[in-house]
């Protein structure tokens, strides 16, 4: 009942951590798809790169990410660009290996086909691998986002707003309901992008 | 009569893969005449599919040289060698996101053909490979059985009219019965070009019924080497070696049911 008391006296406050939240969450998302694409069309040309590459983001992505947001703090400073910077960081390793698994799992006898026939190796990659890899493409956009609105809660540490201010700002003055309403909305929010995501995927041939 | 052109000249030809105790292909010469229906038979690994690998720079040798048409295969940029040869898979390899004319197409595209020619094209060889255009072009490869997803390969391959063929046991996957009908249904469309000048078909095999029915000349490989090449009667007649010969023993055994290219 008090629940929806602050809601209603805080329906601002509440309305413009959610939209902070989702805009931050949304520039990480395709600022991260546009590097992840352009490395993984980089790792279809040169393998080694490619490993390299993979394995530089699958150690960036084990560090914790609170870690990480003090880590970057000093260098680039406070705000939502500081957060949004470790978001595309930690989402490369997500898209990466699920952008170049893909398209190296097309079926070797198409590209074999392909390839015989005097396809380039652009032509293989735009024709061929990447319109039969939409459903691998799709899963690391779709795991990429929900990770991006968890851990953007954190960045509000590092002052970047959004959901995690009313959770951080709860924790501090003792404010149970904006405390609660911070943890309704950022999980609702992760759940309800889910399951959009995954009943679209489920159309994906 | 004039002679004809040579179209495929192997020179001496010798591929080994890293790690591999010997040579795949190990020296191989040999020439082969515009228009000539070649099959190549030979267990697996006899480096046969090597040896067709190499003709359109889906591998490069290690030593020797490969002439096509007066051209080393070497000096010319490997795209442009593959979309002049035709070149089909047992796993057909067609592409499941396009349509059946869009599949056939692919070469035709990747020429930039105006968009007239590359229809009338399309249907053209959709026909030619016993299928009818209105009811196959739209539709998508997992919509057709294996056989007809094999013809639609075999005119994908002859699309951009290459005057080489290179054919890797394209029939291998498919049942005895359509087996057959598309054994002659090839044997037709090499036949078909009568007009111009014959294509020039490699065909590579491990069925000797298939090899000796298809081939006007054959060649039999065993651990890289050429065992033979010479017409199917005279490979049935007198068999060069004892690999040969053990060949021709199992045709026999496997009872009378074979046909040979005279």
């Amino acid at each position: 009942m008090e629940l929806i008391q602050f809601a209603q006296r805080n329906h601002n406050l509440l309305l413009r951590a959610l939209s902070e939240h989702i805009q931050m969450v949304l520039i990480a998302l395709i600022l991260s798809a546009l590097l992840a694409g352009s490395l993984t069309i980089l790792a279809m040309f040169f393998k080694r790169a490619g490993t390299i590459i993979t394995y530089l983001f699958s150690a960036i992505y084990s560090i914790p990410s609170i870690a990480l947001f003090a880590l970057m703090m000093p260098v680039l400073g406070l705000g939502r660009n500081t957060a949004i910077v470790v978001l595309v960081l930690y989402n490369q390793f997500i898209l990466l290996r699920n952008f170049i698994t893909g398209l190296n799992e097309v079926d070797p006898a198409v590209i074999e086909a392909a390839t015989g026939m005097g396809m380039t190796r652009t032509q293989l990659i735009f024709k061929i691998r990447i319109p039969l890899s939409l459903k691998p493409i799709f899963v690391g956009l779709r795991l990429a986002l929900v990770s991006t609105i968890a851990i953007a809660i954190i960045a509000a540490f590092i002052g970047a707003g959004g959901i995690g201010l009313l959770i951080t700002i709860g924790l501090e003055t003792g404010n149970n309901n904006r405390l609660l309403w911070g943890v309704i909305l950022s999980a609702g929010l992760g759940i309800t992008v889910n399951a959009i995501l995954v009943f679209i995927e489920k159309r994906i041939k | 009569m004039e002679n004809p052109a040579v179209a495929i000249e192997y020179q001496n030809v010798v591929k080994r893969f890293k790690g591999a105790a010997c040579n795949a292909v190990n020296g191989v010469s040999l020439s082969i005449n515009e228009g000539e229906f070649i099959t190549i038979l030979g267990s697996s690994g006899c480096g046969k599919t090597t040896l067709l690998k190499m003709t359109n720079r889906l591998l490069d040798p290690d030593e020797g040289n490969i002439i096509l048409f007066g051209e080393n295969v070497r000096d010319v940029n490997e795209v442009l060698v593959r979309r002049r040869i035709g070149y089909a898979i047992q796993q057909v390899g067609l592409f499941p996101h396009m349509t059946i004319a869009a599949n056939i197409a692919t070469i035709p595209k990747l020429l930039k053909w105006d968009k007239e020619r590359i229809n009338a094209r399309v249907r053209e060889l959709t026909e030619l490979v016993g299928l009818d255009p209105g009811e196959f072009l739209t539709r998508y490869p997992a919509q057709l059985s294996g056989g007809q997803q094999q013809r639609i390969g075999l005119a994908r391959a002859l699309a951009a009219d290459p005057k080489i063929m290179l054919l890797d046991e394209p029939f291998g996957a498919i049942d005895a019965i359509n087996r057959l009908n598309l054994q002659d249904e090839l044997k037709r469309i090499h036949n078909s070009f009568t007009g111009g000048v014959k294509k020039t078909f490699l065909f590579v095999t491990h069925d000797i019924s298939e090899a000796l029915k298809l081939g006007t000349r054959v060649i039999v490989m065993n651990e890289g080497k050429v065992c033979q090449f010479d017409t199917p009667e005279n490979i049935v007649k007198n068999p060069a070696d004892g690999f040969v010969k053990s060949l021709i023993h199992t045709l026999r055994r496997d009872g009378p049911a074979h046909e040979v290219r005279k």
